[in-house]
């Protein structure tokens, strides 16, 4: 038995930790949710963010603990952005011939979900430093930090923020675009991208391939419109 | 192998767009400058099919990447559940209307485009 307890503080404390239980979770919420023919509702990322803060809490685990071993899943994020290239390249003739279209919904429709945030939240009399951290919410996590950081947020409040905000648009974009009347894989796909960044274009990539290209396209845009006019606006108001 | 030798190259593009964001002070994440240089890159078939099996992986199981960012939502527990009714209704209000505002306006963008294309032929 003593061997069985020093193996398991040695696991624990090892980065193995977090790795292998980031996989096992991911892995086991991924096989429920194509079990139940990947309803919304089973998004195997809300439900791997659930089952793994539910055990570091229950065993009393820190974050950088767990962080310690699920960087190496983390890290592979970038690359991952890099790869959005491939389903733009695919498109490339399309696309070119729809930038203006998808350039003026990308700012408007950011826009809107940014400032509406800002102010929604200015109304409720949320604190100052969490408006700033909203004001991100719609660019993908590592990027939202970075920008809140320069306007006076909390990056890590705004990456709490837009993980929830991809959550909420994973789990919601089908009810919304079905009511709306939204048929178009690709209309549907961007405007989940440009709501719910990457963790959207994840749930999109997973429901169709046209749709997952156009939700891969937004999140760059968001990405690259946000970083250029998010802190200008944040300057000009301030 | 050839999904490995794909990873490689998407890790070079990545460390080129820092590179780039460094030496040119640029308001860009690395990342998408590694973007738009595969972009230019893929013309080449040595990097399109390395790049498109890796590229194939990643994103089948992109969901995956975003979980240790997710959990860290536990660390804000205690604000996250302060300010919780406001934060919620800011945070799903917001939501619906930017993918609303974007699908409809897409949409007539879209259909204006088609209708033109069709009066030029």
């Amino acid at each position: 038995m003593p061997d069985f307890v020093q193996l398991w503080v040695y696991l624990s404390t090892a980065p193995l930790f977090g790795l292998t239980a980031t996989l096992v979770v991911y892995v086991a919420a991924a096989a429920v949710y194509d079990r139940v023919e990947r309803a919304p509702w089973a998004n195997p990322v809300l439900w791997s963010v659930i089952v793994l803060g539910a055990m570091l809490l229950a065993t009393a685990t820190p974050y950088p603990t767990y962080f310690a071993g699920a960087q190496f899943v983390h890290v592979l994020l970038g690359p991952a952005v890099v790869a959005l290239a491939w389903p733009l390249w695919q498109r490339r003739r399309e696309l070119r011939r729809r930038s203006v279209a998808l350039l003026a919904a990308a700012l408007v429709g950011g826009s809107a979900a940014g400032g509406s945030a800002v102010l929604l939240a200015s109304l409720l009399h949320l604190p100052g430093e969490v408006v700033r951290s909203l004001a991100t919410k719609s660019v993908t996590a590592p990027v939202a930090m970075g920008i809140a950081e320069r306007i006076g947020g909390v990056p890590a409040l705004a990456a709490v923020f837009a993980v929830l905000t991809g959550l909420v648009g994973a789990l919601s974009a089908k009810y919304l675009f079905d009511g709306l009347g939204i048929a178009s894989w690709a209309v549907r796909g961007f405007a989940l991208g440009t709501a719910s960044h990457g963790i959207g274009a994840a749930r999109a990539l997973q429901v169709h391939d046209d749709a997952g290209a156009y939700a891969g396209i937004a999140l760059g845009l968001q990405v690259l419109l946000a970083s250029l006019m998010i802190p200008l606006l944040f300057r000009w108001l301030a | 192998m050839i999904a490995l030798r794909g990873l490689a190259l998407l890790l070079l593009f990545q460390a080129a767009g820092e590179a780039l964001v460094l030496a040119l002070k640029l308001p860009f994440p690395g990342p998408v400058v590694g973007l738009v240089l595969l972009l230019a890159g893929l013309r080449w078939r040595v990097v399109r099919e390395p790049a498109q099996a890796a590229a194939e992986l990643l994103l089948t199981h992109l969901s995956l990447l975003f979980v240790p960012v997710g959990v860290g939502v536990i660390t804000h527990l205690e604000l996250v559940s302060r300010h919780g009714v406001a934060l919620i209704v800011v945070i799903v209000l917001s939501t619906w209307i930017g993918m609303a505002v974007t699908a409809l306006l897409l949409r007539i963008l879209l259909e204006r485009a088609a209708r033109e294309e069709a009066g030029d032929a």
